[in-house]
């Protein structure tokens, strides 16, 4: 449906192939978050990985910056409709977490959860072969608290609803379970180049 | 309790009326359904070549409101959307609108009381909507606002809630003017918020929108003033 009159400024070529549908491009970085932010430090931050109720390994922050880092640069996608351009980020892969566990993961999905309790689900297959990590470090320089510092999880392929800030931990579940948002009709997988921002999408 | 689809549909402009020098109070009518107050919905606009833009906006209209669904639309240097509402736009025109969308910055009679909302600038378009909300069905919830702007001239529907604090038992109003008049150069501060604690008693819901620093402080703020961090909830604009 075409709006009357409306023209618009479509950004230049080489800025919309890398903009998904219904994105544009910011320079700034927006914070969006359910509250206040929590106030941990790497003093106080630990990481745990448990399938179901069952802890399997925990980290410190001092253990975890023994584990092997992997460095990503790339585009981040807000489903609030933002694009962030050639952001970088230092981290520890999911691959590498779950070698220093030496498993296998047990099941097909996880939840991942915050230190201001905030969820959201993402399966095993988007976490597998360098495509997600829990990233220390943002631009060469420690994660503002804003931004989810002491440690994040970065998940870029998926709107950055999936990549929680003051990341705790992680939950292996049986089935695929919906998160905070996810219960709040916002889509399970979260596929910024297929536009699923919302159940049904 | 996830939502069904949440299809685009078309919205006709049934008012536009300015309300400060720079926003606008756009009415959208022809739509079914309603919200909760707190919630956003997603505009669309089309250009003849196809292109689209789209962005949130907060609902300022009350759940169910016989006028139809209100939104306040800035008129932001260089925004694409924005300044087609400022420029553009007129009554009787359509554009696409996606929602009711949100749920978490929400808040319903039946949820209860003391409730704190604190705002700055056009962060207090969707606690509007919650003093609205209030209002509609004769809640008497216990509800405190307090609303930052630089000048008075820059402030939402100030007679409206001024008329609100006077007429309606329970709600109070803290209009606080950082650039002019007798609080020039003071913050939404410490004393600000323990003095409205003081006032309403420990508030059940807590909820603060506005800019990302705004937002950033004030929450602080109330966490060093005792408030549970899981009772605030946030949203802030830039996002």
């Amino acid at each position: 449906m075409v709006t009357r009159g409306f023209t618009g400024r479509p950004p230049k070529a080489d800025v919309a192939a890398r903009l998904p549908p219904g994105q544009y491009l910011t320079e700034d970085f927006p914070v969006l978050q359910l509250g206040p932010t929590p106030r941990v430090t790497e003093e106080t931050w630990s990481f745990t990985l448990r399938d179901g109720p069952r802890p399997l390994k925990s980290w410190t922050w001092a253990e975890f910056a023994r584990l092997p880092h992997t460095r990503w640069k790339g585009d981040i996608h807000c489903v609030t409709k933002w694009s962030k351009f050639d952001t970088a980020w230092e981290g520890v892969s999911f691959d590498d977490i779950l070698a220093d566990v030496g498993i296998e993961p047990p099941t097909d999905f996880t939840l991942f959860e915050g230190f201001d309790d905030y969820t959201t689900n993402v399966p095993v297959a988007d976490l597998r072969g360098g495509r997600a990590m829990v990233a220390t470090s943002y631009e060469g320089k420690p994660i503002p608290p804003d931004h989810g510092g002491p440690a994040r999880l970065l998940v870029p392929h998926l709107y950055f609803w999936k990549s929680p800030k003051w990341v705790k931990g992680l939950r292996f579940t049986r089935k695929d379970e919906g998160g905070f948002w996810e219960l709040r009709g916002y889509h399970m997988y979260g596929d910024p180049w297929r536009e699923q921002r919302f159940t049904g999408d | 309790m996830a939502a069904d689809r949440v299809p685009w549909r078309k919205a006709r402009i049934g008012a536009i009326t300015p309300v400060t020098p720079r926003v606008k109070s756009v009415r959208f009518t022809g739509l079914d359904g309603t919200h909760r107050a707190g919630q956003h919905v997603e505009l669309r606009l089309t250009a003849p070549d196809g292109y689209q833009a789209q962005r949130s906006y907060s609902i300022a209209s009350a759940p169910g409101d016989a006028d139809g669904l209100e939104l306040m639309i800035e008129g932001l240097t260089g925004g694409e959307v924005s300044s087609y509402f400022a420029d553009i736009a007129e009554v009787g025109d359509e554009v696409e609108l996606r929602g009711p969308i949100g749920g978490s910055f929400v808040w319903s009679p039946e949820d209860g009381g003391p409730v704190l909302l604190i705002g700055g600038g056009s962060g207090v378009v969707p606690l509007l909507s919650m003093l609205r909300a209030r209002a509609e069905t004769g809640s008497e919830t216990p509800m405190l606002l307090i609303y930052s702007v630089r000048e008075a001239a820059e402030a939402i529907l100030r007679e409206e809630l001024e008329a609100r604090a006077r007429d309606e038992p329970g709600f109070d109003l803290t209009l606080l003017t950082t650039r002019e008049g007798a609080t020039a150069g003071r913050r939404v501060d410490r004393v600000m918020i323990e003095t409205a604690l003081d006032h309403i008693g420990k508030p059940r819901h807590v909820f603060v929108c506005g800019g990302n620093a705004f937002v950033g402080t004030v929450s602080d703020l109330l966490v060093d003033a005792g408030v549970k961090p899981g009772a605030i909830r946030t949203e802030r604009f830039g996002g």
